[in-house]
């Protein structure tokens, strides 16, 4: 093994690689969440569904999208094999009692099961989702019109319309962001840890900053559903089972 | 008893124990009675007199390790109703009294639990895994010469504060076992701050960062998640800060030593 792999292989190798991928799927949080806020616009979703197409389409955004699945992937696959080593670090024989919440936070201690629960809700989030959007073969989008392209996009406004009126997939998304929530709450301050960042004078605010945007994120994404839920303005359009061009613009009646 | 608060009333105790003949022998819980514990006993002290009391009745009396009896050691390692050290902060299992706890107490002592820190018997675990990584690199090897005089090294006030706090680790490994994953890093941190932070440790500050970090490794000890038990249970109050330091220090070995491995 070169010098590298024993870097990143070594345990604070491997948490180097855990912190600069958690921070950086924190920064595509961030976009997600923007742009998730456009559905609450009474629009009918043009623009959610321009900046779905934007995203779908800038080479950039296209480039940065399999950074972003490398992320995932490393992230999930190290936090796992690095809570399969920490158990067996151990030992066998556990404590009896053990009164760990005198000494620690519940969230920093249970990082692989908040982190487990958020890969489960990923995998439903992106059948639901990404999956269909970008591949037509899982579903596909009815196309529609939207002001400032001279084409026509994709529809995901409507998918995500229909499935935010579906109850057990709003209690669900809410719950896991519950979890995501509780994961940024150790996750963002120990990514600085991690890296070496700590400092009297920067480090409370590091803190702050990422109890901060553990709660208004978590809360920001869960409302969004909830809102779609119970806002009967907030519809999907008509399934007509075939690709039509529908422009919103012309057609605002088409949304009661 | 001179010097003894008068006013303290003696207290009986159950004890759950954790007995093991050896290493590789099955271990469990085991119920005891003390009676008559003053108050101003230290936690070492009770177990003296369960001892006293195992041996009259002809049993094997408990194995614990203690040493100098004053918190300096490190030796004595007792999980104590689920803490290291027992509920008190600040504090290794010799220095707690029994004042902090009740008459008619349930009181649940168990060892160290970390596969890296392998059971001896019944509450002693062996932990020449810290000997090791400290003989991996935990040492100044260059010649500095005989005691320096005051002031002949400039040291600032404040760098010359974080070395001796990180210093002050005495190795008792409590952020081992509080730690959910076993990890070392807490003590390892403690070690590299200390000699990094002294102009007689730079000559070997990346070598040193690097074997014992290694080292650490091939105990089989856990990987840092930052969760904080460590420094929590610390008998001696050493900081996060000092694993902050260590992965700067672990990176920046990693990324320009002439180590090729």
């Amino acid at each position: 093994m070169s010098w590298i792999t024993n870097t990143l292989t070594s345990s604070i190798g491997r948490k180097i690689v855990m912190a600069t991928t958690g921070l950086f799927l924190c920064s595509f949080l961030l976009v997600h969440l923007l742009i998730n806020l456009q559905l609450l616009r009474y629009d009918g979703g043009a623009s959610f569904n321009f900046w779905a197409e934007f995203m779908g389409t800038n080479p950039i955004i296209r480039f940065m999208e399999i950074v972003l699945m490398l992320g995932f992937a490393v992230h999930i696959y190290q936090g796992l094999a690095l809570a399969v080593k920490n158990k067996n670090a151990r030992g066998a024989q556990g404590y009896v009692v053990n009164h760990s919440e005198q000494n620690s936070q519940w969230s920093s201690r249970n990082m692989a099961l908040l982190g487990t629960l958020l890969l489960v809700f990923l995998i439903v989030h992106l059948m639901n989702f990404w999956i269909r959007s970008r591949f037509d073969a899982f579903g596909g989008l009815a196309m529609v019109k939207v002001p400032n392209l001279d084409h026509p996009v994709g529809d995901l406004y409507s998918v995500a319309a229909a499935s935010f009126k579906i109850p057990w997939y709003v209690i669900l998304y809410a719950l896991a962001q519950i979890a995501l929530g509780y994961h940024l709450w150790h996750g963002f301050r120990s990514g600085f840890q991690t890296l070496g960042l700590k400092h009297p004078k920067y480090t409370p605010a590091v803190y702050y900053t990422g109890y901060a945007f553990s709660v208004v994120v978590s809360v920001l994404f869960a409302i969004i559903p909830i809102i779609m839920f119970f806002d009967d303005q907030h519809q999907p359009r008509p399934a007509t089972n075939q690709k039509v061009e529908q422009s919103l613009t012309e057609e605002p009646d088409i949304l009661r | 008893m001179a010097g003894s608060n008068p006013n303290a009333k003696p207290m009986n105790l159950t004890l759950k124990v954790w007995r093991q003949k050896n290493r590789i022998s099955e271990g469990g819980i085991v119920d005891y009675k003390v009676k008559d514990i003053s108050p101003d006993m230290s936690f070492l002290e009770m177990l003296d007199v369960l001892n006293e009391d195992l041996l009259r009745q002809g049993q094997e009396p408990v194995a614990f390790d203690h040493d100098c009896r004053e918190g300096i050691c490190g030796s004595c390692n007792l999980f104590i109703n689920g803490r290291a050290h027992g509920p008190e902060q600040g504090t290794t299992t010799c220095q707690l009294h029994m004042r902090k706890f009740s008459d008619g107490d349930t009181i649940t002592i168990e060892p160290w639990r970390a596969s890296a820190f392998p059971l001896n018997k019944d509450l002693s675990v062996d932990r020449s895994a810290f000997d090791r990584i400290i003989q991996a690199g935990g040492y100044v090897s260059i010649n500095t010469g005989g005691t320096p005089d005051a002031n002949e090294i400039p040291i600032p006030k404040n760098i010359a504060d974080r070395a001796f706090e990180a210093a002050t680790c005495i190795g008792c490994g409590a952020c081992v076992a509080a730690c959910k994953n076993a990890s070392a890093m807490l003590f390892v941190s403690a070690k590299v701050s200390q000699l990094a932070l002294l102009p007689q440790g730079h000559v070997e500050r990346k070598t040193r960062v690097e074997n014992m970090v290694a080292q650490m490794d091939k105990e089989g000890f856990g990987a840092c998640t930052n969760i904080g038990s460590c420094a929590a249970e610390c008998p001696v109050g050493i900081s996060l800060e000092n694993i902050a330091t260590l992965n700067q220090e672990f990176l920046s070995a990693k990324a320009t030593s002439n180590n090729l491995a």
